[in-house]
């Protein structure tokens, strides 16, 4: 009886000294579920949840101080991907934050006075141009966040719709009634 | 005799082929304006290398590839390109893609036709002439024949598809049974380029003629190829399956026939090899079966870019007519309108009616007979991939092998609730591909986002490194003028403007402005009488003692600013 105590101690004791080692040494860097949630926002980086970017919006659901239906760009979709990885409900948008079409930016280089401004306000350094050039969206980089609009002095940015092509056209799914059985 | 294996799966549905097979191939006549699609092909699209206005010749380049994945395209006739434009053209979702309108001459002028002789080329020589002659599959995937030659690993097997095995489908039938000639010469080349020994020859053995006919153009040539009769089975004539029926060697999934030492072709595309390289000609027309609800089923050889609707007037539709399938009736897909042009991929079209497609009842919900897994030939479970896809559960539907399925259609054929699953497969597919697009974009942003505040960061950094390195210098040089009593303006940065460079000039100034009161005596001080001088003393004396005390009680210490005065 002594005996099987002793070892069951001594066993629960060496076990808790392995646990404790590993906890030390494969310590995980950085917060592994913010890093996961980050992983589903859609990188959009456009702060419409009311923080400067997905890293940080990422980091405030993981502490739990944010809710899971604040990023407009990811959709009613993203909410969904955030309530399974999280393990809540899913929670519609707001009022205020409704998503809308994918687009891209557009600079009319005609009215374009080269003046950077919209160059410091895209978060993915999207937009090409110096000093004093014509300015111009490298499109395929472009998140659509709009953040570049409201700086230009000339108003010459404008969100273009994502039209569907050939290339990026999808099947859909089928509709077709059930038969009655009743 | 070669020993046949057999799939899993497969279904048998009427073959309905001998209706188009009655006539001969007929050549079709040159229609006044063609329009022509620079996409024909898997892979990017052509680039368009002709001018509106430019008069060009049958044949000539119009389009040319782009990127390692792609092909040329050509003029089906001698005329004048009249437009560059977006155009509908035959695809399901009935959107516009850049096409070239040509209106023909009736001339039918050649241009320049370079004719070979493969023995002496190399496989790279050979690759190289058919993506010049825009030769891809003409089975229906339409993928760049010359990247087929291209593999890594030693290929010891050529396999021909002539198996044909959708139903109304005909044109490689009545190509076998009247060119067997050029296309055993044309596996001849595409044996040569490849480096094989076997061939095989499938063919379904409902097509008794052109077994015949394929036969005896072998046993002329003299070349060591097979022609086997294969069981008609549907999907039999899936490059997959017919690998498996002719070798016994089964293709693992995600694999390329090649990893296996296997590759296949099509009957029309060794025919059109062999027109591209002994003839000189370019891929600028193809052998189309019109069938269904027309009066006159046959194949015609049209050129490319010739309206559905010439051809389907040709064949003089019914009147209850109301839709047109390109392709078969299993994986064919609707066209958007009659008078779009046809493709390198179209071996097809259907007119179709209600009478003769009745619409399909109302789906009923899935009763879980498993019918269709014993139907899939690729031994999927399609029922499983159903309930996936119609629930947008896709990693799930990916774990089921979704992107193995063919879209063959066995499973929707004996479905007894007539789901109509391929469309939910089709759906689920291209929702995959567009996320995975979609989260490669999304990691794009991510890294760029953390470059650029890296390199905000960095960028601030070094401001303040050479904020500090100016200031070391400004000091340095303060102290010889002060040596020297001299005051130097320092000079400012004007790039510097930010917040806390603005405070660190405030800083730096105000040292300055320390050192200056501590080092340089005052003017009007140099010529003092010594009564005076003990007046000022006194008075620094003192001043001292308040700034000690002020210290002392942790009160502003700062030195005042405006100079000593009497
Ligand atoms: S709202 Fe914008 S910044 Fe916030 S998580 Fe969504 S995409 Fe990122
Ligand atoms: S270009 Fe404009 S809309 Fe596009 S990512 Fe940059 S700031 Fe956002
Ligand atoms: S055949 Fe149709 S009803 Fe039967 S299991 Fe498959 S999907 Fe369900
Ligand atoms: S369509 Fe796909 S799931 Fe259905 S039988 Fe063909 S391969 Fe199998």
């Amino acid at each position: 009886m002594i005996t099987a105590l002793w070892i069951m101690i001594a066993l629960a004791a060496l076990l808790g000294m392995i646990l404790g080692y590993a906890s030390i040494r494969f310590r995980v860097e950085g917060n592994p579920l913010a890093e996961k949630i980050d992983a589903v926002l859609p990188q959009t980086q456009c702060g419409q949840c009311g923080y400067p970017g997905c890293k940080p919006y990422a980091d405030a659901i993981a502490k739990g101080e944010a809710d899971i239906n604040l990023c407009p760009p990811g959709g009613e979709e993203g909410i969904h991907k955030l309530a399974e990885l999280l393990g809540v409900e899913f929670k519609p948008f707001g009022e205020d934050a409704q998503p809308k079409p994918k687009a891209v930016a557009f600079i009319d280089e005609q009215i374009c006075i080269g003046c950077t401004l919209c160059i410091q306000a895209c978060p993915v350094d999207a937009i090409a141009g110096a000093a004093k050039q014509m300015h111009t969206i490298i499109t395929s980089e472009c998140t659509g966040c709009e953040l570049c609009v409201p700086p230009c002095p000339v108003d010459c940015i404008s969100m273009l719709p994502i039209e569907e092509k050939l290339t990026n056209w999808k099947w859909r799914y089928p509709v077709f009634e059930l038969r009655q059985t009743s | 005799m070669i020993k046949l294996r057999s799939f899993h799966g497969g279904v048998h549905p009427p073959t309905h082929k001998k209706e188009s097979t009655q006539s001969p191939i007929m050549a079709a006549p040159l229609p006044a304006q063609l329009i022509i699609p620079f996409r024909q092909h898997a892979g990017e699209a052509a680039k368009p290398v002709v001018q509106v206005g430019e008069r060009v010749l049958k044949g000539q380049l119009i389009g040319e590839p782009v990127g390692p994945i792609s092909s040329s395209v050509h003029a089906p006739t001698s005329g004048t390109i009249t437009a560059i434009e977006l155009q509908q053209i035959a695809h399901p979702s009935a959107l516009p893609d850049l096409c070239a309108t040509l209106v023909s001459d009736g001339l039918e002028e050649w241009g320049v036709r370079q004719t070979l002789s493969y023995r002496q080329l190399s496989s790279d020589e050979l690759q190289k002439h058919l993506r010049r002659c825009g030769i891809v599959g003409l089975g229906g995937a339409v993928f760049p024949s010359d990247m087929k030659l291209r593999h890594p690993t030693v290929v010891n097997t050529l396999v021909i598809n002539g198996a044909e095995c959708e139903p109304y489908i005909t044109c490689d039938d009545m190509l076998m049974r009247e060119r067997a000639e050029g296309i055993v010469r044309g596996i001849e080349i595409l044996r040569h380029a490849l480096g094989t020994d076997a061939v095989l020859i499938g063919i379904e053995d409902n097509k008794p003629q052109a077994i015949t006919a394929m036969q005896r153009a072998v046993d002329e040539s003299s070349h060591p190829f097979k022609v086997v009769a294969v069981p008609t089975l549907y999907p039999g004539g899936s490059a997959k399956h017919l690998i498996k029926v002719l070798t016994g060697v089964e293709v693992p999934s995600g694999k390329l026939p090649t990893d296996v030492g296997v590759q296949c072709y099509n009957v029309a595309t060794a025919y059109a090899a062999h027109r591209a390289v002994e003839h000189g000609e370019p891929l600028v027309s193809r052998i189309v079966t019109v069938t269904g609800n027309v009066e006159q089923p046959r194949n015609y050889e049209a050129l490319i870019g010739t309206p559905f609707s010439e051809l389907v007037e040709l064949s003089v539709a019914k009147a209850d007519t109301n839709r047109y399938i390109m392709g078969g009736p299993m994986m064919g897909v609707e066209l958007p309108a009659v008078n779009v042009p046809l493709v390198k991929a179209s071996n097809c079209v259907i007119a179709a009616s209600d009478v003769l497609f009745p619409p399909p009842p109302p789906a009923m919900p899935c009763i879980r007979c498993t019918r269709c897994a014993q139907a899939c030939p690729v031994e999927l479970q399609p029922q499983e991939l159903y309930w996936f896809a119609k629930s947008h559960n896709f990693g799930k539907a990916q774990e089921y092998d979704l992107f193995d399925c063919i879209e063959c259609g066995a499973c929707a054929y004996v479905c007894p609730s007539s789901i109509p699953l391929v469309q939910y497969y089709r759906y689920a597919k291209s929702e995959i591909r567009a996320r995975d697009h979609e989260k490669r974009a999304a990691d794009l942003a991510r890294e760029r986002h953390e470059f650029r505040q890296f390199r905000i960061e960095r960028e601030k950094q070094e401001k303040a490194e050479r904020l500090a390195q100016k200031e070391r210098a400004a000091a340095e040089a303060k102290a010889k003028a002060a040596a020297t009593a001299t005051v130097i303006a320092t000079p400012v940065d004007p790039s510097a403007d930010t917040d806390d460079t603005q405070q660190m000039r405030i800083d730096a100034a105000l040292a300055r402005a320390k050192e200056q009161a501590a080092t340089t005596p005052p003017k009007n001080t140099e010529t003092l009488s010594p009564a005076q001088r003990a007046e000022i003393e006194a008075i620094e004396e003192r001043r001292a003692h308040i700034h000690e005390l002020a210290a002392d009680a942790g009160a502003d210490d700062e030195p005042p600013k405006h100079s000593q005065g009497n």
